[in-house]
């Protein structure tokens, strides 16, 4: 059983006077308890939309997203669903996702209220994240963005959370700063038994902390499969594009190598497969009829 | 356009450059030399005063900082120019391009008007002999469809398309140098990789000399030169790429490039341990 099942989700944007733009078109994940699966994909694929509907912040046009074996509701203005505050969130800018106003220890005091816990202190909250427990009584602007996204976490973690859902939460961050954060938040999340989504466009960050990379394209997810797998054999051609763009601090002045094209328009994607108009191996049967199959969607790796 | 050879004498050459901002010191003492040609990395943390570093060449400092040292372009010391003098060469002989594209450029303004506006006033060439300028700049940058590109506004260009673009306004008065102040940091790693390589293309066909402020050192190791790798306002270490980044001396330098996830690693070391 899974902790969370994503299955078949389709999410539109909506904007009135124009067409709907379908920004995540049919994806299928899954996230099981104590996994890390790492989701990665280029800006405006879709992915940040699919993680804000696994939390119900954004409404499915259809598919299913269900946690726990409960479908998830969407976020209102009522409280909301007791089992639902067991999906928590960390967002990118812990400069926007922290309230200036209150003290952290108050905003960690929060998540500890929604678990119900009266008997840890968010000093002790703070400690797990590797920051002073007096710091508790500060305020988000004492801190640095690193230290500022530690609180994020510990925030997220107060309410004692099944599923953790990173997005983008490394991306605001010096790159001093950021495998450790992730790794942090993986060890967490671990360690507390939970799963996390962790939502990356960093590909050698999700390859430190992920048990599973799901890839995403243009609304779909193209390739999923274990870490170490898709990092030493990437089969879909648009991850093997991914990997090989990742410039390596190795000194020997390699320029990574460019994947040419832009990302179509979702609200108009191509015929047939997401990826051929960009795909350096595009066959006819790519235009004509999409990949439609797992886990590596493209017509060169179909389904034994 | 002069083509130089790399290796040739310095452009641009920083002396024992620093900044203070009331009892703060930012820059503690600052050395670094740009060469026609080559790609100068200049790698740190935040608040490591590298920014800083490329704002002081442009004279580009917050209200009341002091300066000390010299920052040569051309046997003029840029810190000493009077301010008509500095706009002068600011723009003309020293370019920047910043890190977000999207704040960079004016949103109201079309691409080749933002081109065109100080190669006018910095070279005083005409109107339709910019628009022509503009249209080369473009496709240098490889802009699709330069010559209906001139007239279109940011908002209609990918962010990568968007960064280009910046590079093409930097370009324009035919800069000597140029500073880059994290310019793929906003980006995809696959649009990076296409800015990355035209940086170096510009650099090798135009010799330009290039301050390329990141801190990423994947991006550092693709592109630059020399590597000089500062921490609270000194350069730590400075030296060949190769030689920094594969044998480096400085314990800094080693710890920024263990902080790193690579490949070749062993698999998740960390996740055995959690």
């Amino acid at each position: 059983m899974s902790l969370l099942n994503v299955a078949d989700l389709v999410v539109d944007h909506r904007t009135p006077g124009r067409p709907a733009v379908r920004a995540v078109a049919g994806a299928s994940l899954t996230v099981a308890a104590g996994e890390v699966v790492g989701l990665v994909g280029e800006s405006g694929c879709g992915k940040s939309t699919l993680a804000r509907a696994v939390c119900g912040l954004v409404p499915a046009a259809g598919g299913a997203v269900a946690f726990e074996d409960r479908p998830v509701t969407r976020l209102g203005l009522r409280r909301r669903d007791p089992a639902l505050t067991r999906i928590q969130m960390v967002f990118q800018d812990p400069y926007a996702s922290l309230n200036p106003r209150r003290r952290v220890g108050a905003q960690i005091g929060d998540g500890l209220a929604a678990a119900g816990d009266r008997a840890t202190t968010p000093g002790e909250m703070l400690e797990r994240v590797g920051l002073p427990g007096g710091m508790a009584e500060r305020y988000p602007h004492e801190f640095s963005g690193g230290q500022r996204q530690r609180i994020a976490i510990a925030r997220a973690l107060a309410a004692r959370p099944s599923l953790l859902i990173g997005d983008e939460p490394i991306s605001a961050l010096d790159a001093s700063a950021q495998a450790q954060v992730a790794t942090l938040m993986r060890n967490l999340a671990v360690e507390s038994g939970a799963g996390l989504l962790f939502i990356s466009h960093d590909l050698s960050v999700v390859r430190l902390i992920a048990d599973r990379i799901a890839v995403m394209y243009l609304g779909k997810i193209v390739e999923t499969g274990p870490t170490a797998r898709v990092w030493a054999e990437p089969r879909h051609p648009y991850t093997q594009a991914l990997l090989r763009a990742i410039p390596e601090p190795d000194g020997l002045g390699r320029l990574p190598e460019e994947l040419p094209g832009d990302v179509p328009d979702p609200a108009d994607p191509p015929q047939g497969c997401r990826f051929h108009p960009r795909c350096p191996v595009a066959m006819d049967v790519c235009a004509e009829r999409e990949p439609a199959f797992g886990p590596v969607a493209c017509w060169l790796h179909p389904p034994a | 356009m002069t083509v130089n050879v790399p290796g040739a004498g310095p452009v641009l050459s920083v002396e024992g450059l620093t900044v203070s901002i009331g009892a703060h010191e930012i820059l503690r003492g600052v050395d670094l030399v740009l060469r026609p040609g080559r790609v100068h990395g200049l790698a740190g943390e935040s608040g490591s005063g590298k920014t800083m570093t490329g704002l002081a060449a442009l004279g580009l400092l917050p209200h009341g900082a002091r300066t000390g040292g010299r920052v040569v372009l051309d046997g003029r010391d840029l810190l000493t120019l009077p301010p008509r003098e500095l706009n002068a060469v600011r723009g003309r002989d020293i370019a920047m391009v910043f890190q977000d594209p999207a704040t960079s450029l004016h949103p109201m303004l079309t691409v080749g008007r933002q081109i065109t506006e100080h190669m006018r006033h910095h070279l005083r060439v005409g109107r339709a002999e910019a628009r022509e300028r503009a249209v080369e700049l473009l496709g240098q940058v490889r802009i699709p469809g330069p010559a209906a590109a001139v007239d279109r506004y940011p908002h209609q260009f990918s962010g990568g398309m968007r960064q280009r673009i910046a590079i093409a306004i930097a370009l324009a008065c035919g800069p000597k140098v140029l500073i880059a102040d994290e310019p793929t940091t906003a980006l995809d790693v696959t649009v990076q990789a296409g800015v990355l390589r035209l940086i170096r293309r510009l650099c090798d066909e135009l010799g330009l000399a290039v301050l390329l402020v990141t801190h990423d050192l994947g991006v550092m190791s693709a592109v630059a030169d020399e590597v000089s790798v500062m921490r609270e306002g000194l350069v730590l270490e400075q030296g060949p790429r190769e030689r920094v980044l594969r044998a480096p001396a400085h314990p800094y330098t080693r710890a920024l490039l263990d902080a790193l996830p690579r490949h070749g690693e062993a698999d998740a070391a960390s996740k055995e341990d959690s």
